[in-house]
């Protein structure tokens, strides 16, 4: 009886703390080496900064802009779904708007080109009717389109979650005090809406800061053109290091800020939840038709791409397609990349969880143990300070000065995918482990199940749900990812979404629209099948 | 195996920002103590800390006159029985059970014979491949007592394990509980907000107030006392 408390609880403890070692190396590693060749930066004439002004410039303006769109479309789209609570197909609108989460963005920006584009449905619809000339959607334009596309859908479904948060109490109140719609807003929607928009609004810029595919296909030149792709040009095309670390630092001083300030950024990235059932509202029927039509607008922006992904997609010359070796080499890595990347991630997940949650059972943690567990915390969202491209960018300059490039491409694909989806992975884990541990907990500690035992005996049976869930989205999210990949990808190492991007860029357009609807199965059958099979441990 | 004695030397334990809590006191071995008091006076903290769920911040717990600092609770000699959450619900009655006996579940014959046994004390017999949410309330508690029995520890701390089953419930276990104490002799501390049952079932009876033990005498001296300070108004005598 002579044992010390802390033994039982070391393991957990020291596996998050390795976790939490290795995300830092991986992520600093390259912060470092992009230091130690920062002073061989020997340009700084009025044309280059002027450039690297005018992107960073950009770089600013189109999140402003597209925050400001995604929430403003995203606002009055909310308030008419929480409030039309039996509205025809309510729980497939709310489940498509949670689809471009785990749509990759280059098969979306494919979407958007064929109902936006020069030939797209728009401009013909246009053209036939007189009313204007063709679109054009390269520049600004699209990549506003493109992230209102992808933001106001996930800002949406923050503010129905949030609206949908009001106790019914309200709702009978304000039948009895017969309020109108605007009072209605003015006293119990605003206020709601009001405390969730700046983390909404925060999370929005920040994704739009560290867009990578969208500005990639539809920007163009200096005049459009983020930090992101200007990092990845000058090492792909220019090979200009210095000024990839240049640019690279000041992507990060940019997220960095914006982080710092934006402390409040929404931390419920509702992932494919189903939203509850809703109060049945006083107001429902007063404001059918403009919700009607709002909802239907909301509806034709973001199921017309998705169509046209479909649609396009059917018609492809698949014989082709599957004909050529290099589509199955792409295949194969792809899903060897997510297979990896899906595994790495939910191991430093869950480490870093179950670290937290053995720190967590002291009342009274002490102030290295509340330091260790806010640096593990940390460590899980360090890749939305540190963007992909980044970190990519840093190891590719370490690794191009030790020539192992391409020897080492897949295994920095998979740490980097691993490190982007852990963040999801987290979100979806967190409440379950920790709702797990309020009621396992003691009992676990009384009957001496610890470690392995408890792994298999009870957290693997009740969280089983969860971890599918995490691995699915993980393995989807590195399917579809371009980022990391593309800074990497050769005539040996080529990806699903890499093949795509040739094919686009070499005008095999139909090939592109049947690889692009591949992988859009790919990532939402990963789902799908996630939520079907998963097997749900019932509560007591 | 018989009971432990347990006792506490200057306990003292506080929740942030909370009052400490101060206990001394002792439980004799094979003794079943009610304890009793008003909300927020300590019981279930002071079965927390015996259990080894909470650490004192100073003082001395002894089982049998051996220091119990720095042990974890499945090293004491003592079973707990929460008042819900008992049992694992993804996992069936007789896995549940299994648990005391090992953690790992290597289960000899022997030992199957015994929880084969402890089912049928409990009234669970033929339950044994029900999950917890096919049983009613009662029978999950009698399912936590069955693995209590297995895992034969010389203390069994009860924190108010019965307070949602109805009056008659409440005494069949109460009547249960009192069969295995004096079969196995353990010492058992039972927390109730009913001193009925403490008098039905509890051999010895202690009284809470404001973080401190005021009282611990066998029960009849106990409720014929009128010189433990508190008592009577918590009573309503």
């Amino acid at each position: 009886m002579q044992t010390s408390a802390a033994t039982g609880t070391k393991p957990a403890v020291l596996s998050g703390l390795t976790a939490m070692v290795c995300i830092g190396l991986a992520v600093v590693t390259p912060m470092l080496a992009l230091i130690a060749i920062a002073p061989a930066m020997p340009d700084l004439s009025a044309d280059y900064l002027g450039f690297v002004w005018s992107i960073t410039r950009f770089t600013v303006l189109q999140a402003g802009l597209s925050t400001l769109l995604s929430v403003m479309a995203a606002v009055p789209l909310a308030r008419a779904l929480a409030r039309q609570a039996s509205f025809p197909g309510r729980q497939a609108i709310l489940r498509l708007l949670a689809l471009p989460l785990a749509l990759p963005a280059l098969v979306v920006v494919l979407g958007i080109v064929e109902v936006w584009g020069r030939q797209g449905w728009v401009s013909t619809v246009l053209q036939h009717t007189g009313l204007a000339g063709p679109l054009n959607i390269y520049g600004l334009t699209g990549i506003l389109i493109a992230h209102v596309f992808f933001n106001m859908a996930l800002a949406a479904r923050l503010l129905v979650a949030a609206l949908e948060q009001i106790p019914p109490e309200n709702w009978r109140l304000a039948a009895q005090l017969s309020f109108a719609s605007r009072h209605v807003f003015q006293h119990i929607e605003w206020p709601v809406i009001r405390s969730a928009l700046p983390g909404i609004a925060s999370l929005v810029f920040m994704l739009c800061i560290a867009s990578f595919a969208v500005v990639l296909v539809l920007g163009g030149g200096p005049r459009a053109t983020t930090l992101e792709v200007a990092i990845y040009q000058s090492l792909r095309f220019d090979f200009d290091p210095p000024r990839a670390v240049l640019l690279a630092a000041l992507q990060l001083g940019l997220c960095a800020g914006l982080f710092a300030l934006g402390g409040r950024m929404a931390t419920d990235i509702a992932v494919m939840a189903s939203v509850g059932k809703p109060a049945r509202r006083p107001d429902q029927a007063t404001a059918r038709l403009t919700d009607t039509l709002v909802i239907a607008a909301g509806l034709s922006f973001m199921a017309l791409p998705m169509l046209a992904i479909v649609l396009s997609g059917v018609t492809a010359p698949f014989d082709a397609i599957v004909s050529q070796t290099v589509f199955w080499r792409a295949l194969v890595t792809s899903l060897l990349l997510a297979l990896t990347a899906a595994s790495l991630c939910l191991v430093m997940a869950w480490s870093l969880l179950a670290a937290q949650r053995t720190i967590m059972r002291r009342r009274t943690p002490s102030r290295a143990a509340a330091l260790l567990m806010s640096s593990m915390q940390a460590a899980g969202s360090l890749i939305l300070v540190v963007p992909p491209v980044v970190i990519g960018a840093g190891w590719f300059v370490v690794l191009h000065r030790t020539g192992l490039v391409n020897s080492a491409a897949p295994v920095i694909v998979a740490v980097v995918n691993a490190l982007m989806a852990l963040p999801f992975a987290l979100r979806i884990l967190r409440p379950a482990v920790v709702g797990q541990a309020q009621i396992h907990d003691r009992l676990c500690a009384s009957l001496g199940l610890s470690g392995v035992q408890r792994w298999r005996l009870v957290d693997l049976p009740v969280l089983a749900r969860s971890l599918t869930l995490a691995f699915a989205f993980a393995a989807a999210l590195s399917i579809g990812d371009l980022g990391a990949a593309a800074l990497f990808g050769s005539a040996d190492f080529v990806t699903l979404p890499l093949l795509l991007l040739q094919k686009m860029g070499s005008y095999r357009s139909l090939e592109a629209a049947g690889i692009a609807l591949l992988l859009a199965g790919f990532c939402l059958g990963l789902i799908w099948l996630a939520e079907k099979l998963r097997p749900e441990a019932t509560a007591q | 195996m018989s009971g432990a004695d347990i006792r506490l030397d200057g306990l003292q334990f506080a929740y942030p920002g909370g009052e400490p809590f101060h206990f001394s006191t002792s439980f004799d071995a094979g003794s079943f103590t009610g304890l009793i008091g008003p909300s927020g006076s300590g019981k279930t903290t002071l079965i927390n800390l015996i259990a080894g769920f909470e650490e004192p911040a100073s003082g001395k717990l002894y089982f049998d006159g051996v220091d119990a600092a720095g042990t974890e609770p499945a090293e004491r000699p003592v079973t707990m029985v929460f008042q819900d959450n008992n049992l694992f619900a993804h996992l069936d009655v007789f896995t549940n059970i299994a648990l005391g006996v090992s953690a790992s579940l290597d289960l000899s014959g022997d030992d199957r014979t015994e929880i084969a046994g402890a089912m049928e004390k409990t009234g669970l017999s033929g339950y044994g491949h029900r999950l917890p949410r096919e049983l009613s309330g009662g029978q999950r508690q009698r399912v936590a007592i069955a693995r209590a029995l297995v895992r034969d520890r010389p203390v069994l701390l009860l924190d108010e394990p019965f307070a949602a089953l109805g009056p008659a419930l409440r005494r069949d276990m109460l009547r249960l509980v009192s069969t295995i104490h004096k079969e196995r002799e353990m010492t058992v501390i039972l927390v109730s907000h009913d001193p009925a049952d403490v008098k039905f079932a509890a051999t010895h009876a202690a009284f809470l107030d404001a973080g401190r033990v005021m009282a611990n005498r066998p029960v009849d001296a106990f409720f014929s006392a009128s010189d433990i300070p508190g008592l009577q108004g918590y009573l309503g005598t």
